[in-house]
């Protein structure tokens, strides 16, 4: 059976400035990302034959196609459930490329979530399944639907406000350390945090990530032609999507045991097709629309037991020197939130040794995307 | 107030509800009880099916009180509660709802301070819009 690993590497990342809110349109923005992605990797935009990004993705492959000037495009594929289908987009081109349906593919996020509407806003589109059990009763926002899980959590593990700190707090630190990142110049100390409002109890506002504009791409090619670009290639080692039996989307109260998410369906098929494990992860990308998430997901991942993610993130053990640094941009709680996307990017960047909070010779990187939603995950390596 | 938006395989919930009765979708060849309700059993694939009346006794799982940024109708009432409700009769069937202090309070009638997981709670109706839906009550008030 022909095989994923290391067949495919991420050659060009680029990105806009993130902000509260940008002038220009999501087209343009997504435009601008591809553009730098590809001169980052040294490809002229006339090569690009395959696309990828979310279903949320309000621009489209026909139209950024047009705009950069891309030749025939034989691959396009868009990634359901938010932002767990960040790195779905790369293990979607990745396969393309292992299997020849195209030569350089581009994944992109593009998004004015900062300045334009909150979609939960939107009472059109209630779904019907699951929303006509949930929306009715006030679990309205994401922030709702994890607060649910995030406090069965705390109730059955012993976890604490202090736990979800120190995970606000090393993704602050690493911001501190970003200049592209929003809070670039906002340290939090533990008492901003305990004494700030809420917004889900118990899900306070430093628990809750960014609301950003702002787009990101990269570009994927074989393994054999990013040794030719201009980079060192990073190498797409493992990947895989996760949608566990009888899963019910980010309110998954309704399978027997709701703490195991989507992120330990899709380890399980990521380590089986990786030639390391847990313990050798230098480095990790750990999606964080909201604190709990990281817990949970260490978890799932295999950094720890079940019911240990929220004491694995005591005595600093995600920060710059600790048993597992994390989200060295900021993560989406404070470089920016794109859906994920920046924890792609930032990932390569570490493997490339050009990080802004760099672990020392950092070979290994795990990137998940959102967990409670169907998920994917990425292991990269240099 | 948002109503739900009903489908084919939830609708003979909601118009149990109506008739003041908690009832739960179940297999009709092998009785596995399911919840959201879908066209076919996960378990025997049969697609027979017929509704359970339950107690209407169950838990409080977990909980969260929402504060604002919400929509209008729930800013209005907030911070108020939104509890997962485990059945007695069936502790895999988990209903959204909330806890109030009367059938047709509203959702900010109860302290939060007096929500706690593992209390006993107790289904009642009210009118939502043009549907009935459940409302819980502490079984110690």
């Amino acid at each position: 059976m022909a095989s994923l690993k290391d067949a495919a590497a991420i050659a060009g990342i680029g990105q806009t400035a993130f902000a509260k809110h940008l002038p220009e349109s999501e087209k343009t923005l997504a435009c601008r990302a591809i553009v730098a992605a590809l001169d980052d990797a040294g490809i002229d935009p006339s090569e690009v034959d395959g696309f990828a990004s979310y279903t949320m993705e309000e621009t489209d492959e026909v139209e950024i196609a047009k705009s950069i000037g891309a030749g025939d495009v034989t691959f396009f594929s868009k990634v359901g459930y938010g932002g767990g289908g960040s790195c779905a987009t790369v293990a979607h081109l990745a396969g393309s490329i292992a299997t020849g349906q195209a030569s350089v593919g581009v994944a992109w996020r593009s998004r004015k979530r900062g300045s334009g509407p909150r979609p939960w806003k939107n009472t059109a589109v209630q779904l019907p399944t699951p929303g006509q059990w949930t929306r009715p009763f006030g679990l309205l926002r994401p922030a709702d639907e994890i607060g649910m899980l995030a406090r069965r959590y705390m109730h059955e593990y012993g976890a604490t406000r202090d736990h979800l700190f120190n995970v606000a707090l090393a993704c602050r630190n690493r911001a501190n350390q970003n200049p592209a990142a929003m809070m670039y110049e906002r340290p939090l100390t533990r008492d901003m945090y305990m004494n700030s409002r809420w917004i889900s109890e118990p899900l306070c506002l430093f628990d809750n990530c960014l609301e950003t504009d702002g787009a990101l791409a990269c570009v994927i090619v074989s393994a054999e032609r990013a040794r030719d670009c201009r980079h060192r290639p990073v190498y797409i080692h493992s990947a895989a999507q996760g949608l566990p039996a009888q899963h019910h989307g980010m309110v998954n109260y309704w399978n027997d045991d709701p703490l195991t998410g989507p992120a330990w369906t899709a380890a399980r098929q990521l380590w089986k097709t990786a030639d390391f494990g847990p313990q050798d992860v230098d480095v990790a990308q750990i999606y964080d629309a909201f604190t709990p998430l990281v817990p949970l997901s260490l978890e799932g991942y295999g950094f720890c037991g079940r019911g240990e993610g929220a004491a694995f993130t005591e005595g600093g053990a995600l920060e710059i020197g600790g048993r597992l640094p994390l989200n060295t941009g900021g993560g989406g709680l404070s470089e920016a939130y794109v859906h994920g996307f920046n924890l792609i990017n930032e990932g390569v960047k570490q493997l490339r040794g050009i990080s802004t909070a760099q672990v020392p010779d950092a070979a290994t990187c795990l990137v998940t995307a959102g967990e409670g939603v169907p998920t994917s995950a990425v292991l990269l390596r240099s | 107030m948002l109503t739900p938006v009903v489908d084919e395989d939830g609708a003979p919930f909601w118009e149990y509800a109506a008739r003041g009765e908690l009832r739960v979708q179940a297999c009709a060849p092998c009785g596995e009880l399911r919840f959201p309700p879908r066209p076919c059993c996960p378990h025997c694939r049969s697609f027979d099916n017929e509704w359970h009346r339950m107690s209407g006794r169950g838990r409080i799982w977990s909980y969260v009180v929402p504060h604002p940024p919400l929509l209008p109708d729930y800013a209005a009432q907030a911070p108020y509660n939104a509890v997962v409700v485990e059945l007695l009769d069936a502790p895999h069937v988990r209903l959204v709802g909330n806890v109030v202090a009367a059938p047709d309070a509203s959702l900010n009638s109860v302290d939060p301070a007096r929500l706690r997981i593992g209390a006993g709670v107790k289904v009642a109706f009210t009118r939502l819009g043009d549907l009935t839906v459940p409302r819980w009550l502490l079984e110690r008030s």
